[in-house]
């Protein structure tokens, strides 16, 4: 699993480069991907870790306990987006999560939805 | 505790986690130059340390030199700051600040998609730096306001002539802004809900209309 000593792009293996991306998500694009999950899409696990798991799904699971956007998951686990989706993707596949969808607005809001940002906001 | 995952055992504090209850997000996107204080007023307001995520996105080249049809494939990461404010029990705003570079905003499928709107951010010291995406936010049917940050070091101009610069039009609200100012980049974000909220009351009728025929 360790990349040998004499690997000659050990930096584009650790930092998150085109390889370990790939092995990641077992090689595979946005095939694996489900078309809902956004960036905000919010994350709860519905189940626990287990050492059998990939270190990543396992990770998801952990953070996951109280609800999560994608993004936030995106960035605690340093991982692009599209591959946090994938790997997001599998988990709910497995039943091991559930996902709250976004609200989305394509151009004109919901009113009610609107005011209960401004009342949220005027509380800050 | 497992010791295989336990380098991966990451995730927010405590006191960062959302409620159980949380379950609806919706999300804010503040776009500006390099430099122009979009992480600064995103962080003004988060309840979270702004986060950053990435993506990574292929740009499709061809080479100058005609190598037969030959494609190269150019991967750029691009990162974006973010910060979180929790508006209720069940409700999360997200804001997003954009990167620096303007070609990647609109690469970045669904960064915009859904967005309730746009905060520009703009410095009266590069007004041409917004020039370009003002025109795409209209042309993307994103509604937005601008916001002039107001640098200590930069000269101050009335409104009208910044909107005059700006070409903007008479219905988009502008306001003045201090990135640094917790209240005012609050008041900034309270000044796209209210033309949100007007936008959203004056065309109801129609866009309801419209969602019944899908």
């Amino acid at each position: 699993m360790t990349p040998s000593p004499i690997n000659d792009a050990p930096s584009a293996w650790e930092e998150g480069g085109p390889e370990r991306l790939y092995v990641l998500t077992g090689g595979r694009g946005a095939s694996g991907r489900r078309a809902d999950i956004d960036l905000i899409t919010l994350v709860v696990a519905r189940a626990a870790a287990r050492p059998e798991m990939q270190p990543e799904h396992a990770s998801i699971l952990r953070m996951c306990h109280w609800p999560l956007s994608m993004a936030e998951i995106s960035a605690y686990l340093k991982l692009p987006f599209s591959v946090v989706a994938i790997l997001v993707s599998d988990l709910l596949r497995d039943s091991l999560i559930e996902v709250r969808a976004s609200v989305r607005m394509d151009g004109i809001g919901d009113p009610e939805l609107l005011k209960a940002v401004m009342n949220g906001l005027q509380r800050l | 505790m497992d010791s295989r995952g336990s380098e991966l055992a990451v995730g927010p504090a405590r006191e960062d986690a959302l409620p159980a209850s949380a379950a609806t997000a919706v999300k804010i996107v503040v776009v500006g130059g390099f430099g122009v204080g979009k992480t600064t007023l995103v962080g003004s307001v988060s309840e979270i340390r702004p986060l950053t995520t990435e993506e990574t996105m292929t740009e499709v080249s061809v080479g100058v030199d005609d190598v037969r049809g030959v494609e190269q494939k150019d991967a750029t990461t691009v990162a974006m700051d973010f910060g979180r404010i929790s508006i209720n029990e069940q409700l999360v705003l997200y804001l997003f600040g954009t990167p620096g570079q303007q070609r990647f905003w609109f690469l970045w499928t669904g960064l915009f998609e859904g967005a309730l709107g746009a905060v520009v951010l703009v410095d009266t010291r590069r007004l041409e730096a917004s020039f370009d995406v003002i025109g795409r936010l209209e042309n993307g049917g994103v509604p937005f306001i601008v916001a002039v940050n107001v640098f200590p070091d930069a000269p101050t101009h009335p409104m009208a002539e910044v909107r005059a610069a700006l070409d903007l039009p008479a219905a988009v609200p502008i306001v003045a802004c201090d990135a640094r100012s917790r209240a005012s980049s609050r008041d900034t974000l309270l000044a796209l809900m209210r033309y949100l909220y007007r936008l959203s009351t004056q065309s109801a009728a129609p866009v309801a209309a419209s969602a019944a025929t899908e």
